[in-house]
């Protein structure tokens, strides 16, 4: 601590161990938010269910999303990525997903939301699974902190039928 | 530069400062919820340690060192090495050279 540079430089380490020390603390401090998200999905309707050229099946929906994710959001939170997912099984995998929307929330104000809208990705099967398959439609969404660890939780929504027939 | 008394009070100033404005930076950004705020006022505390511990501050410097003049020392020639000190000290760098 004898010469000006010295000082400057140990203001500056000790600084930014702490600075380190802080953004360790708000990380932390998310895990004391219990959030109470909810979601809901309708399909209001299959636009059209058909078999590919190539034997894929692939349907078109018409989809109403709801959900308040805004207690998701702490002073951490840098942004919200959420999507949402058709889940379902066959004889070949145990679980199936595809996902048929997604969307990034960059504040809290923007949480609670309403979409109505085609599935913004293809719902394409691989292979011919699809006539009269129950699936789950399920909202993932990871939360993006602007320091430290990660969250990722979903929503299941059970109970989806597609249709018996092509049309 | 700075007198002893001074460098250990500026350091632990500077850590004393430091701390403080972390403490109240995180406690003002999490009750207001603001990450930003609590990045502000921490830059604030560290501007305002650095501007209290870096530079030689007058209060750093309240007990000089009291150097005998050189005519002073040359009246007191430096005492003898004794043998026990030189076989410590030989022991100590043969000691470093392993």
């Amino acid at each position: 601590m004898h010469s000006f540079g010295h000082r400057a430089n140990a203001v500056a380490t000790f600084a930014v161990t702490i600075l380190a020390a802080m953004c360790f603390a708000a990380s932390f401090s998310d895990n004391f938010n219990t959030p109470t998200p909810t979601a809901s999905v309708k399909i209001l309707n299959i636009n059209w269910f058909q078999k590919e050229a190539n034997g894929n099946d692939e349907v078109s929906m018409t989809l109403n999303i709801s959900a308040d994710l805004s207690s998701l959001f702490t002073w951490n939170t840098k942004q919200v990525f959420v999507f949402v997912a058709a889940e379902y099984e066959t004889s070949q995998n145990a679980l199936n997903q595809v996902s048929l929307w997604d969307g990034i929330i960059p504040a809290k104000e923007h949480a609670k939301f309403l979409i109505h809208t085609t599935n913004k990705y293809r719902f394409i099967d691989q292979g011919s699974n699809l006539k009269g398959k129950e699936f789950n439609l399920t909202m993932h969404w990871h939360i993006m902190p602007k320091t430290g660890k990660m969250f990722a939780d979903k929503i299941v929504m059970t109970g989806y039928r597609l249709p018996e027939q092509y049309r | 530069g700075m007198d002893w008394q001074g460098q250990k009070r500026a350091e632990m100033l500077m850590q004393v400062l430091l701390v403080a404005a972390a403490v109240a930076a995180f406690l003002v950004g999490y009750l207001r919820g603001d990450f930003q705020l609590m990045l502000l006022v921490y830059a604030g505390g560290v501007v305002l340690t650095a501007l209290v511990t870096v530079p030689n501050w007058p209060f750093f410097n309240r007990n000089p060192l009291k150097w005998l003049d050189a005519d002073e020392a040359e009246r007191h020639p430096r005492p003898q090495v004794s043998a026990a000190g030189a076989a410590a000290g030989g022991k100590k760098k043969s000691g470093k050279n392993k």
